[in-house]
């Protein structure tokens, strides 16, 4: 195995446990807006279907980049501003005694 | 470089998802993660501009312009009530985009690519691509396109193990060969699994089967992240992994269901039992309502998927300031699985301006509700089915509930006796403390609340 590819695991493990770790303490009232926000933040594969769309050769790879750069883009660009409308919803109402 | 600024990105993402830890610093963190993507964005595009003139711009541009207009308009005008099958949907995206990328790859690369990046490239490609079926059978179900009571497919689930077996082989077949029409099968195989796994599954066992997907989505995005050899897409990728994990583990506890029982069971499609609607219950009007609220002291409501149905949020918050305007005490009890996804009730709730206070969570709900004077159910049914602690026949027996029957009166709103998604009379409704009020859930607010206002 390469050293990019054992240290390309060794990131995913410890994202995982710190992902796990964070996110185990987000209260049931975000779960919504945790999964939509999560959701963006999956799109990053935006990266690589951004290098897809502008290093491939040939119509096939071109389609297929071109389709990769769009349903990233949807993803974060939709994922990040529907749990933004959300979260402005979630406030505490002032004066009130809870 | 390059790198570093990845890790950046990626500590970004993180510290993000820590701000939504809380819903005073939550949407600070969104944005915290927003900005780590706008990072990682600018990072790759500099990066490819440096690396080669030569590049594909009208491909990158048109997607970017594509996809941004798309998943703008679709943020800004879902509805509320429609959150469920939009992050179904962009969950798909997501895979869809992940699976893409590991395509591009097979295509531009093929058999050259050395072993462990050929088999990240085929779990990309498959998990992406099962994401993005299985989400948008989800998407059709939740949206009322698809039919939402679980159908099985022809041979039920040994069909479906059969093509994720063939789909298995051919993926490593294509890692040994590096053949692409390998990739191509394993792809569509896997590809079917997602449409005729999510098919079987129920309406209200969509809250997991969501986390699932979107669990999915993040695992894909890490397995893309490999093939390109790029942490960014590692540390999201894995971040989300895990997300979409816990809640899928949260919410199939809050049903006392394994997961597999869940994905394979077909839950929900039996017959009702058989002696709903001849028991007697105790009906009640508007008027009868209004009375038992207006006069208690403490009132808990139980918000459910009827509620989202009949988009009935505002109507729930404005029969409350009525109530609260009286010195009743109003609070809310949310079920981890009411609703179709993860918190879904909470979301509503929020976009009624009610205060994230006032919701408890079963934990900190069932030690109220005896001393509760009333409890207002609008629109759940199994969440408060007492039959999950007292009878062990019970399909939900052991589920953790609501114990409402623990309240001195309990008000159900409800359109009719017809039993809930899991097909199972509830003993509640016949209890000596229980009215029912069957009307459309927006409507039974709104009478009650005027029958409140005249009392």
């Amino acid at each position: 195995m390469s050293d990019a590819f054992i240290s390309g695991i060794v990131v995913f493990v410890l994202s995982s446990f710190v992902g796990f770790e964070i996110i185990r303490r987000v209260p049931p009232t975000l779960h919504t807006p945790l999964m939509s926000g999560a959701n963006a933040i999956s799109g990053v594969t935006i990266v690589g279907a951004l290098i897809a769309a502008a290093t491939g050769s040939g119509a096939v790879a071109a389609v297929l980049g071109f389709l990769a750069v769009v349903f990233a883009t949807i993803n974060v660009i939709g994922g990040f501003l529907v749990t933004d409308r959300m979260l402005e919803m979630f406030k505490k109402v002032p004066g009130r005694k809870s | 470089m390059t790198e570093l600024s990845y890790l950046a990105a990626g500590v970004l993402f993180i510290l993000g998802l820590k701000g939504l830890t809380s819903p005073a610093s939550a949407k600070k963190g969104n944005r915290l993660a927003a900005l780590g993507m706008l990072l990682a964005v600018i990072v790759v595009v500099v990066d490819l501009v440096l690396d080669d003139s030569s590049m594909a711009w009208f491909v990158v541009i048109g997607g970017v312009v594509v996809g941004t207009v798309a998943g703008g308009l679709l943020a800004l005008r879902v509805q509320m009530t429609d959150m469920p099958q939009l992050v179904a949907a962009f969950n798909g995206f997501g895979g869809g985009a992940s699976a893409l990328v590991a395509a591009a790859s097979i295509v531009a690369v093929g058999a050259a690519a050395p072993t462990e990046t050929a088999i990240t490239t085929a779990l990309s490609l498959t998990i992406g691509t099962i994401t993005l079926t299985g989400s948008f059978v989800a998407f059709g179900k939740l949206q009322g396109i698809l039919p939402g009571r679980p159908i099985a497919p022809p041979g039920g689930t040994a069909t479906n193990a059969i093509l994720a077996g063939v789909g298995t082989v051919a993926a490593v077949i294509a890692v040994i060969t590096g053949d692409a029409i390998y990739y191509w099968v394993a792809a569509a195989m896997w590809g079917i699994v997602g449409v005729t796994g999510v098919f079987p599954i129920g309406g209200a066992d969509m809250p997991v089967v969501i986390s699932l997907l979107n669990s999915l989505s993040g695992i894909a995005a890490a397995m893309a992240g490999f093939v390109i050899s790029n942490h960014g897409l590692i540390v999201g990728g894995a971040l989300v992994g895990a997300a979409g994990l816990i809640l899928t583990i949260e919410m199939s506890v809050a049903m006392n269901r394994s997961i597999a029982n869940i994905l394979f069971s077909g839950f929900g499609g039996g017959p009702a039992a058989e002696d709903i609607g001849t028991k007697p219950v105790k009906r009640a009007t508007a008027d009868d309502a209004a009375i038992a609220l207006a006069y208690a002291d403490t009132v808990m409501i139980v918000p459910g998927y009827g509620l989202a149905v009949a988009q009935a949020q505002h109507a729930v918050r404005d029969l409350a300031a009525a109530l609260e305007a009286r010195d009743v005490k109003v609070h809310y009890a949310i079920h981890p699985v009411a609703g179709r996804m993860p918190g879904h009730m909470n979301v509503l709730l929020a976009e009624a301006d009610i205060d994230y206070e006032l919701l408890l969570d079963l934990d900190h709900a069932n030690p109220q509700l005896p001393h509760t004077d009333v409890v207002l159910i609008v629109g759940a049914n199994d969440v408060v089915n007492p039959s999950a602690r007292t009878d062990p026949t019970s399909p939900i027996y052991g589920m953790p509930i609501l114990n409402v029957d623990e309240a001195k009166t309990v008000i159900v709103v409800k359109r009719s006796l017809s039993p809930g998604f899991a097909g199972i009379d509830n003993p509640l409704f016949y209890e000596e403390g229980t009215m029912m009020y069957f009307a459309d859930a927006k409507a039974a607010l709104e009478d009650t609340l005027t029958a409140v206002e005249r009392l």
